[in-house]
């Protein structure tokens, strides 16, 4: 017990004497998990809104799509009431076993919809004005359905931009838009054919036009409309079973199985419907999981190159600890426990942060009704991200601590500092060059492992960053449904990348100032001694500000195919995207830049101390 | 403006260092006038703490006087940007420090180019230098020895080649032999005799008088001040090991 509380004394002590560093490496480890955390939290939050909107409209468990009157010419009544086939094969269905309530059939047509230059296939749907048993939308901005009034899916409506009293054309005709609403028997836009739905573009309907919206008219206007298609439109029918868990085997049974007759309905169970409202935020979940790895790769370095920097100051408190008579497991164990107390500290903070920014970026969006509300967060979630913020402490300080404890008393209290090392070629090399890069090819040369750390740290946040601009050269397509509308998925997917990026951009300037700041402490001596032979503080800051270049450079250019191999590998499509030669060009620059400018800080404080004090302090 | 006693290389008037504010205000150096003549050796010796070290460092540029003024080779040098500073210790001013400061990780003839690689010279200008200076203190085949491979008074010996390699009007030594047992002084003494024969301006800050006593002039300080000044006759002209009582 004695021993217990004396690391805990000595660690307190010393996280009380660098608080700036271990605030630093607490954010790292922060930021690291609280992205992790955000991951975990999205799996199965859709589900809430879903159920919620299926509540309200009193949503369908089958939604089952009957072929309208092929041969039946386009009169001047449409269907149902002068053809009654879909009539009475709604009331068969409604007849099958286990199916308790119906709603239908609806004439189900598909329209051009124009509004302020914009132009979008639609599917329409025909309406009574009265409420309906199943599947009844929930209006939730102006009215239902009414003459010559059309009522938007509330997804489609805001991709479009229009709101209650505007006006569009339906087929060129007319229409003032009365009503917004959300419904459970199709999945919003623009994922309303990811459960499959048998569009065809109508004549004159714009190029591009994967993606139709969902609008509900009067059963009339649907017919006027209907009777403008060469082929006439299905109906749906809503069922409603005794059993909703069965919904997709009922689906299957009597929608004809795996190879269904042509006469037979197209069912789907609203367990699929379900399923595609997730789609929403699975690019978020596969965004999230790929950036949580990147931060936890780029915390690793933070801490390692932390770790590193106080390596000096370390070994002479080793030193000294194991002068007054501390074990080397003790010595050991007290640099480990430092770290890991951070990152529990972080830990919690970033379960925290994550729980509080789920419920952000997990809102159900305008196609559902209801909130998913804060995550909640499982024993194995919690527990994941407390096990990855250790393994981040640990991974980095691992190494230290065995040094320390194996490294003897008196040359730990000798000499703290380690020895640098002697590159003979890259020395030779920089005698060639101009003093900066000499000084800065010289002090790469010293540290070669802290370098490479800081490659390794530059080339992970670039692999992010040219995954994200990768992202955006395929979302330039995307981005847009059918005849310039936004795409809903596309501007979220847009918005988590922007969060992962400045996450990934901050934890980048972590590393890069911590690594600098541990490139100037370690390249004090022989900055002060290059500026006692001649060497001005202007090449002295360039000689450090070209030591973290020369490494960030190489990460740079190591992130460009790395961050394509990325997007290719998390894409789903597996399809390489390569982006365009000005955005890399602009990546590698800006991170040269950032570097350069973030060493400049160290660099000039380092120079702004007399080489005399400096020389005088490392003799005595 | 210029200094009108042209015999003086070095020259300083009032030269004052102070630390720290009110009651714990420190006079490293109160008020030193000091010239130093075109190849004369001067030794400046006193207790540890005294002040010499940190007079060595503003005659050399390396750290900036609180009052007072430096003149080098008729210009005035205290007022100078760090820029203009570190080209007069470039090209100006040699150091040798009792520590050496020699670079680890470089060999005997990379520590001896570098001041010349950082005034701009050509690498192959530079090693040719080095090499030169490097057979001049009696090192040519320990070249490519890193510090660590050599003795105390090689490292030494290599520190003066590197503060030689600008060829500079000033050699400023801060205890260059304080780090060295008797054998490897005597070689350190020897070599500043060649230099003092060559012209060389030497500065020698030491504690130990019979090092000072290889000088042409003797200066004690205390407590931040010029306490007395001894013109020697001896100096290191004569016989060097027995006058400073190494040998024997």
């Amino acid at each position: 017990m004695g021993k217990v509380r004396l690391v805990g004394r000595l660690v307190a002590r010393d996280l009380r004497r660098r608080p700036a560093q271990a605030v630093l490496l607490l954010l790292a480890i922060t930021a690291a998990t609280a992205i992790l955390t955000l991951g975990l939290a999205l799996h199965g939050v859709a589900s809430h809104p879903y159920q919620q909107t299926r509540a309200v409209t009193n949503g369908p468990d089958v939604v089952a799509e009957i072929a309208g009157p092929a041969a039946a010419p386009h009169g001047p009544g449409g269907a149902p009431k002068n053809n009654p086939a879909p009539l009475n094969e709604a009331r068969a269905l409604a007849r099958l076993p286990g199916v308790t309530a119906y709603s239908g059939p609806y004439l189900q047509t598909t329209a051009v919809l124009r509004v302020r230059g914009l132009a979008s296939v639609t599917q329409i749907q025909g309406r009574d004005a009265a409420a309906a048993a199943v599947d009844q939308p929930k209006v939730t901005a102006g009215s239902w359905v009414s003459p010559g009034g059309a009522v938007l899916e509330r997804t489609f409506a805001e991709a479009l931009g229009v709101g209650v009293g505007d006006r569009v054309t339906l087929n060129g005709r007319p229409y003032r838009v009365v009503g917004l609403a959300v419904t459970a028997a199709s999945t919003p836009y623009p994922n309303m054919c990811e459960v499959g739905c048998t569009f065809n573009g109508p004549p004159g309907a714009p190029q591009g036009t994967g993606k139709p919206g969902l609008a509900w008219v009067t059963v009339s206007d649907a017919r006027a409309l209907d009777a403008q298609d060469l082929v006439p439109g299905p109906y749906v029918v809503n069922l409603k079973l005794e059993d909703p868990a069965t919904a997709e085997a009922f689906a299957f049974r009597y929608g004809g199985g795996s190879n269904p007759p042509p006469t037979a309905p197209a069912m789907v169970g609203w367990q699929a419907i379900a399923s595609a409202d997730a789609l929403l935020i699975t690019d978020q979940q596969t965004v999230l999981s790929v950036g949580a790895w990147l931060a936890g790769v780029l915390a690793v370095a933070s801490v390692a190159v932390l770790a590193g920097g106080r390596m000096a100051e370390h070994t002479r408190r080793v030193g000294l600890l194991k002068a007054v008579g501390g074990t080397p497991g003790l010595v050991a164990a007290v640099l480990l426990a430092e770290n890991v107390v951070v990152a529990l500290a972080a830990a919690a903070a970033g379960l925290l942060a994550g729980w509080l920014a789920a419920p952000l970026i997990t809102s159900p969006g305008a196609g559902l009704v209801g909130s998913p509300g804060a995550p909640s967060l499982t024993l194995p979630t919690a527990g994941l991200v407390i096990g990855v913020a250790l393994a981040v402490a640990l991974a980095a300080t691992l190494v230290p601590a065995a040094r320390a404890a194996r490294t003897s008393t008196v040359s730990a209290l000798a000499d703290g500092v380690r020895r640098a090392r002697r590159r003979a070629t890259l020395i030779k090399l920089s005698r060639r060059l101009p003093v900066p890069l000499l000084l800065g090819l010289r002090l790469v040369a010293r540290r070669p492992r802290r370098a490479a750390l800081g490659a390794a740290s530059i080339a992970v946040t670039v692999t992010g960053l040219v995954a994200v601009i990768a992202f955006h050269t395929m979302a330039g397509e995307k981005r847009f449904g059918s005849g310039g509308l936004s795409n809903p998925v596309a501007i979220r997917d847009e918005q988590m990348l922007l969060v992962l990026t400045v996450a990934l951009v901050a934890l980048a300037v972590l590393n890069a100032v911590f690594t600098a700041w541990a490139a100037a402490l370690d390249a004090r001596h022989s900055s002060a001694l290059a500026r006692a032979l001649g060497a001005t503080p202007r090449q002295v800051s360039g000689g450090l500000a070209a030591g973290q270049m020369l490494p960030a450079l190489a990460g740079a250019l190591l992130g460009i195919p790395l961050g394509i191999g990325l997007f290719k590998a998390v894409n789903g499509s597996g399809q390489a995207v390569v982006p365009s030669a000005s955005w890399l060009v602009t990546v590698v620059l800006a991170t040269l830049v950032g570097v350069a400018l973030l060493t400049s800080i160290p660099a000039r404080i380092t120079a702004r101390r007399p080489s005399a004090e400096v020389l005088a302090a490392e003799t005595a | 403006m210029s200094d009108t006693d042209g015999t003086s290389v070095l020259r300083a008037r009032g030269l004052r260092k102070e630390y720290g504010k009110q009651a714990g205000l420190v006079r490293a150096v109160d008020g030193v006038d000091v010239d130093v003549a075109a190849g004369e050796t001067l030794a400046v010796t006193g207790p540890s703490g005294c002040g010499k070290s940190t007079l060595l460092h503003l005659l050399g540029g390396l750290d900036r006087p609180s009052a007072g003024e430096i003149w080098l080779a008729g210009r005035r040098v205290d007022q100078l940007s760090e820029r203009a500073l570190a080209r007069l210790r470039r090209d100006g001013i040699g150091f040798v420090f009792q520590a050496f400061h020699l670079m680890e990780e470089l060999n005997a003839v990379e520590n001896v180019e570098l001041p010349a690689l950082l005034s701009g010279r050509s690498a192959r200008w530079a090693r040719r230098r080095a090499s030169a200076l490097l057979d001049q203190v009696g090192l040519a085949d320990r070249a490519r020895h890193l510090p660590s491979q050599l003795s105390g008074g090689q490292r030494q010996r290599v520190a003066i080649a590197r503060a030689l390699v600008g060829d500079p009007r000033v050699v400023l030594a801060d205890e260059p032999t304080g780090n060295l047992d008797s054998e490897a002084t005597l070689d350190v003494l020897r070599l500043f005799e060649s230099l003092h024969d060559a012209g060389q301006t030497l500065v020698i800050v030491t504690h130990d008088p019979r090092i000072a006593a290889t000088a042409d002039r003797m200066i004690s300080m205390r407590d931040g001040a010029f306490v007395d000044e001894t013109r020697l006759t001896g100096g290191t002209t004569g016989n060097l090991g027995a006058l400073a009582g190494l040998e024997g």
